[in-house]
């Protein structure tokens, strides 16, 4: 039983794919101005890479290697136009703020990078379970930068009002930079510092050494 | 020698094994102000100048008093002016009743403007420098590195390049971003890729577009609304422009710094002075200035030859982009960053140029910014590297050709 809870909740934290594997952060700088809207393109997005987990591990043994990718990539394909297509038909407002990026998904770098690296080698339970988990840790970094981009750049989250802005007579002044993308790569870059600094173990061993400002003894030949 | 021995003394106690040794960050700091350090290198190369690190940028932050003094007797010159124009009483905010203790508002009056200047200048310079400070010293103590004077400099560009009218809290928050976002996450001075002045400037800018940009914020006067000269260029061109009052602005106006604008950035002549002892003291580069400048002549005349029908902006002259907006700041305090700019003397050259041609295509090209030293600058810091990396292949190359090598 432990194995499937460490697949299930080890990527929320442990090994996350945004914070760990730096991957899928494209999605995350493009769609986190509004909660709402994240909200959806995670349940997208966790749908996507369990059913595609399922779907790849059911027919692995049939796959021949050569033409894995493409196998892969149609049923990839085939998810995200069922999900797009279930968006529009019940979600039409929100549907239209994602955009493009409900489709992207296709090449989001975690459904490829979970099929290839878990699907094809486990059972198909399991592998559900892994896209489970895998999608909620990457809905757990995108909710946390939407809530902080929505709540500092609007005021609000999910729409209402948290801190009153100076144009309806509050005293917030909203950040702008929050709303454009880079603001995103700045708090991925804080969540990631941030989550480094409690688990020593996820900081990557340094390519090379930094020198320290050199004192007298160490100029000394 | 009391002072030293003083020192001495209390050497053990943040020394490693000392009751203080997280702090021995500070002592560093106040031990190095006063001696120079005592140890020295014993093996080659030797240092040929007494001149380290601390002074060189303490130069600097002297360098940077001219345009700082100046640009405060302009904050109240052009506030004054305005006061004196729209018939009011005072600023109009928390400033005036101190203002008032000390001063009135006779534009014509030196010390009236230095004082107004000053009430709203030193403010800022504190919170920056506080506030700075303490991240500065955050650092050093966690990271294990010396306190850097570099931060003196910091400071003081940072508040010379805001809008008078800025609130403290923004000053705070941009400074904040510039030091641990634009340094200290690094490694610190001398790791940092980007300059932290204008990185904490650029913040700002993105993030409170109405304080840092606009018509509202050039003069420290509030309900005061002028365009600055460059925006007037962005909108109908060089003929236009005029001074808040309405008079013709003179080109000898604009170089001696009678306008508007960010603090620092007013006065050509008070940031040229401050050029000379940079240049005098070897501390910036002359490569890098004269390539700002040239590549800022070129690309200007390029564009005058060029000509439009539907961009007006398109006719200033170099000599007039030399005078307006924080050009001739920027060459001067912030292209010749000696971290962030580019190492080799070829690179030096193509940095400079790189960035005066992409400060003219901003300013006229770009309809959203009439400004565009900033961008430009930070810009070109990110190809320092990938300049400095090709020159050096360069070479290379040629001296195999030659069969040197």
């Amino acid at each position: 039983m432990s194995s499937k809870r460490k697949v299930l909740l080890s990527p929320i934290f442990e090994n996350n794919p945004i914070a760990l594997q730096i991957l899928g952060v494209c999605s995350a700088l493009a769609v986190t101005t509004q909660l709402s809207v994240t909200l959806v393109m995670c349940v997208a997005l966790t749908t996507v890479v369990a059913f595609s987990n399922f779907f790849i591990s059911l027919i692995r043994h049939h796959m021949p290697s050569s033409i894995r990718i493409i196998v892969q990539m149609t049923i990839i394909a085939s998810l995200v136009i069922a999900v797009d297509q279930t968006l529009q038909a019940f979600a039409y407002e929100i549907s239209k703020s994602l955009s493009v990026f409900v489709g992207l998904i296709i090449t989001n770098c975690i459904v490829m990078g979970r099929a290839e690296a878990f699907a094809m080698k486990n059972p198909p339970a399991i592998s559900f379970l892994d896209g489970i988990g895998n999608g909620l840790g990457y809905s757990v970094v995108l909710i946390t930068v939407a809530s902080l981009r929505e709540l500092f750049g609007s005021g609000s989250l999910l729409g209402y009002e948290i801190l009153p802005l100076i144009e309806n007579g509050g005293w917030y002044q909203a950040n702008g930079l929050m709303l454009l993308s880079p603001s995103a790569f700045f708090i991925i870059g804080f969540l990631i510092w941030g989550l480094r600094s409690v688990k020593k173990n996820q900081v990557e061993a340094k390519e090379y050494r930094m020198a320290p400002n050199s004192s007298g003894e160490e100029s000394v030949a | 020698m009391g002072l030293r021995r003083v020192l001495d003394d209390m050497e053990p106690h943040f020394a490693k094994g000392g009751k203080y040794q997280a702090f021995y960050a500070l002592y560093e700091a106040v031990d190095t102000i006063f001696y120079s350090p005592s140890r020295v290198s014993r093996a080659e190369p030797h240092v040929r100048d007494g001149i380290d690190l601390k002074r060189v940028m303490i130069t600097v932050w002297l360098a940077a008093w001219i345009p700082m003094f100046y640009g405060m007797y302009n904050l109240g010159f052009q506030a004054n002016t305005a006061i004196a124009a729209m018939g009011l009483e005072g600023g109009g905010d928390w400033h005036e009743p101190i203002i008032a203790l000390l001063a009135g508002h006779n534009p014509a009056s030196l010390w009236d403007n230095l004082v107004y200047g000053a009430v709203y200048f030193i403010p800022i310079y504190a919170v920056v420098f506080v506030v700075g400070g303490f991240w500065e010293v955050l650092f050093a103590i966690k990271r294990g590195h010396e306190i850097n004077e570099g931060f003196f400099v910091t400071s003081i560009l940072f508040a010379l390049i805001v809008p008078p009218d800025i609130p403290l809290w923004q000053a705070a928050l941009g400074i904040s971003f510039g030091i641990v976002i634009g340094k200290e996450v690094f490694g610190g001075t001398g790791k940092n890729f980007l300059n932290p002045a204008l990185t904490g400037r650029a913040f700002l800018y993105f993030a409170y577009a109405p304080n840092m940009s606009g018509d509202a914020v050039w003069t420290a006067v509030d309900g005061f609304s002028g365009a600055t000269a460059l925006s007037q260029i962005a909108s109908a061109g060089l003929p236009a422009i005029h001074l808040t009052s309405g008079s013709e602005l003179t080109w000898i106006e604009a170089f001696l710094g009678q306008m508007q604008g960010s603090i620092g950035e007013t006065s050509t002549l008070a940031i040229l002075l401050g050029a000379v002892i940079l240049l005098v003291t070897r501390i910036a580069s002359w490569r890098i200035m004269l390539g700002v400048f040239l590549g800022m002549c070129a690309m200007a005349t390029l564009l005058n030859q060029v000509g439009s029908d539907s961009n007006p902006a398109f006719a200033t002259p170099w000599y007039w982009h030399f005078v307006l907006g924080g050009f001739a700041f920027g060459m001067v305090y912030m292209a010749t960053d000696p971290v962030s700019a580019s190492m080799t003397n070829t690179g030096k050259w193509i940095f400079g140029a790189m960035i005066g041609v992409m400060t003219v295509i901003i300013r006229v090209i770009n309809p959203a910014y009439p400004e565009g030293i900033m961008l430009a600058i930070l810009f070109a810091n990110l190809f320092a590297p990938l300049i400095d990396y090709y020159v050096v292949k360069a070479n290379i190359a040629r001296r195999r050709a030659r069969g040197v090598i």
